[in-house]
């Protein structure tokens, strides 16, 4: 194990698939010769050249169909979004033909295609550069949602969508690139199975779920309600689909409260279901009523303050914690 | 003209034949509501699929929009797949799950049947790239209609094939009208075939209603495609003589206007091409009319009695199989049939009662 950056681990998992599989290639906005808005892709042109690493102008609906179509015909093209909020250009790819194509061919045309980018409010950047687009694809039957949270899942999620038949919308954390953890050594091949959560932290009182940016607001939450003596089970689920529903239930079947952190908005988001699951499935397993805390559903304000408002946090959390406990 | 060449235009005017009995017998089979969803009629463009497919390989990649039986009879679909699939059947070509605008045909690398206008130019780019990325000397063919040229998609479409140089050619099959809006009322050029000016590919405008016009235009483009790939747009006119689709009188334009096409008839036209050459007798035309008519006929029958989908397969074909996974893998998670319930050793109690202020049980 090493130190690296969620940054240099996305580097690293885009790095050996390519090295790994001839058919895969990097396409996106800024990815070769700028080396990635983000940084992400630094090093891939210099290293694979222009055919596997792929500048293209911006058109998201035309360059992530283009993926699409390489897909169906045995290409699996990973497609990198400057931010998802710009994936809502190409909507109708990701929605009607990705997804699609399986059921509509009867099973002969699969779609192994992974569409990668930062994804969720970052800071101050306003209304249209905010959107966090997990609910509004986890919606979609024949996608799969991963929403990494540390360098280590950031990696292993990474290659196991590359490696999926699937469409696989791998939601990086746009805060997060600098984040550092620890992954195995370069020479292990880091695979996280999809739909697998994580236990971040045992507890008997309270099960708070996250994902994504709520992971580590989550965890300080369960750290400051320990001052008060109350113990906080952390689960991120790591994949919004498929969801890891076992996990889940098994730790609301040990704590009996629930508290969803989501960094998406409230209305039919990813809280609303996973509560109506678990009072479905495990309903006498409840001892209170599901807490949720995610954005406020505004549209993303400029202000420094009122973003803050709206996001979740971990004295939101620790709020909605002692609601219930 | 070589003998072989002579051989596949006649087998291609029953082709031609076999598209229009299997439309006509369509249309029937709709009306007497033995089809659901939309279904729209090539009748009068035959010409158009016909003579490309004539010019390719078996191999080249073909994808289209929604008027789509044709591009699939054109290419090897059996008329009873095609059928089966109109009846939502299990023996369809998309196996009764994609229905009249969603043809597949993998096998016959026929890939679609798409039905948002325009959005299927971008996924043409795609299998053209790779066609190029893997130095195959394929050539991608993607057929839309003339209300596809106002879409964002395909304009992104057509500049990422210019600067990318690739091998695909845009065939715009222009009928004049999408769905009940004239050209004239829908796009900005007097001729269609300007578009193709602003992104860097040789284009021209070819008599959609003659077989051997679009066969030899298409030739010469695809031999220089093949030597250097390059993407091209060919605008191609031509008329449908049904509406939109089975619910559209066409009462946008004159009976003149369609009988002016009508005497144009593709069909008609190449018959009498082969004919006045020598090539082909009445009675060898009244006889492939007779085996067209036939095949759409037991095509009917086909369709009537295979089976309909089981429905334990409706998960089945939502995610594709991974490794040793089962094909309804990815779905098994949120299928209704996996419950927590079970886990619970739990008494039943009231929701809410024994809460203390840390969260201990009472």
């Amino acid at each position: 194990m090493r130190e690296i950056t969620y940054r240099q681990a996305l580097n690293e998992a885009l790095a050996e698939e390519i090295a790994r599989d001839p058919n895969v290639f990097l396409m996106g906005e800024e990815v070769a010769e700028y080396n990635g808005a983000y940084k992400v892709s630094q090093g891939l042109l210099d290293r694979f050249g222009p055919t596997r690493i792929i500048d293209t102008p911006i058109s998201e609906n035309g360059f992530a169909g283009l993926g699409i179509g390489a897909a169906m015909v045995g290409l699996r093209p990973i497609v990198e979004f400057m931010t998802f909020s710009f994936s809502l250009v190409a909507f109708d790819q990701i929605v009607n033909n990705a997804p699609n194509m399986l059921t509509m061919s009867g099973g002969q045309f699969n779609v192994p295609i992974t569409f990668r980018g930062p994804n969720g409010p970052a800071h101050q950047l306003g209304a249209t550069h905010s959107h966090a687009t997990e609910c509004l694809y986890a919606n979609v039957p024949g996608l799969k949602i991963c929403t990494p949270a540390t360098p280590r899942d950031a990696k292993g999620l990474l290659k196991a969508a590359v490696r999926d038949n699937n469409p696989v919308l791998v939601l990086e954390c746009e805060l997060f690139y600098s984040h550092k953890g620890m992954v195995e050594d370069e020479d292990v091949d880091l695979l996280i199975p999809l739909g697998e959560a994580e236990l971040k932290q045992e507890g008997s009182d309270v099960t708070i779920i996250c994902y994504a940016q709520t992971v580590p607001i989550a965890l300080a939450a369960a750290e400051n309600l320990a001052k008060e003596n109350i113990n906080a089970e952390v689960i991120d689920l790591r994949s919004i689909k498929p969801l890891d529903w076992p996990a889940v239930f098994k730790s609301v079947a040990k704590t009996h409260r629930v508290v969803i952190a989501e960094q998406d908005r409230p209305w039919c988001g990813i809280g609303s279901e996973i509560a109506y699951r678990i009072q479905q499935e495990i309903f006498d397993e409840l001892d209170a009523p599901i807490q949720r805390v995610s954005q406020e559903d505004v549209p993303m304000p400029y202000n420094e303050a009122l973003e803050q408002a709206v996001l979740p946090s971990a004295a939101k959390i620790v709020a909605a914690v002692k609601k219930i406990c | 003209m070589s003998q072989p060449e002579q051989r596949d235009e006649v087998e291609m005017l029953a082709t031609m034949l076999l598209i229009r009995r299997f439309e006509e017998r369509a249309s029937q089979q709709y009306q007497a509501q033995k089809i659901g969803g939309f279904c729209h009629l090539y009748i009068g463009q035959e010409a158009v699929v016909t003579g490309a497919v004539a010019a390719t390989r078996p191999d080249d990649y073909l994808i289209t929009a929604y008027r789509d039986h044709a591009h699939a009879l054109a290419r090897g679909t059996s008329a009873d797949a095609c059928m089966a699939e109109l009846f939502g059947k299990a023996t369809g070509c998309s196996k009764g799950l994609g229905g009249s605008m969603h043809y597949f045909d993998k096998e016959h690398h026929m890939y679609g049947g798409h039905a948002i206008v325009g959005a299927h130019v971008p996924l043409a780019t795609g299998m053209a790239f790779a066609a190029k990325y893997r130095k195959e000397d394929r050539v991608t063919l993607c057929f839309f209609g003339d209300g596809a040229i106002n879409q964002g998609g395909f304009h992104e479409a057509l500049n990422l094939a210019g600067l990318f140089k690739l091998p695909v050619i845009f065939i715009c099959e222009n009928n004049f009208f999408a769905m009940g809006t004239s050209v004239k009322r829908s796009t900005s050029l007097e001729q269609i075939v300007d578009r193709a000016r602003g992104y860097d590919m040789p284009s021209g405008i070819i008599d959609g209603m003659s077989f051997r016009d679009v066969r030899d235009g298409l030739s010469h483009l695809i031999a220089s495609i093949r030597k250097e790939p390059h993407p091209a747009f060919v605008e191609m006119r031509t008329y449908r003589y049904r509406g939109h689709s089975m619910s559209d009188p066409a009462s946008y334009r004159t009976k003149e206007e369609l009988e002016k096409f009508r005497l144009e008839d593709p069909i008609t036209r190449l018959r009498a091409q082969l004919t006045r050459e020598g090539k082909l007798t009445n009675e060898q035309f009244d006889k492939m009319d007779k085996k067209a008519k036939d095949a759409a006929m037991s095509s009917v029958k086909f369709a009537e009695k295979s089976p309909e989908p089981p429905l334990d397969e409706l998960y089945g074909y939502t995610y594709a199989p991974n490794g040793e996974e089962s094909p309804a893998a990815g779905t098994r998670a949120t299928k209704p049939s996996e419950k927590g319930r079970g886990s619970s050793t739990r008494e039943k109690k009231r929701t809410g009662a024994n809460i203390s202020p840390n969260g201990k049980q009472a």
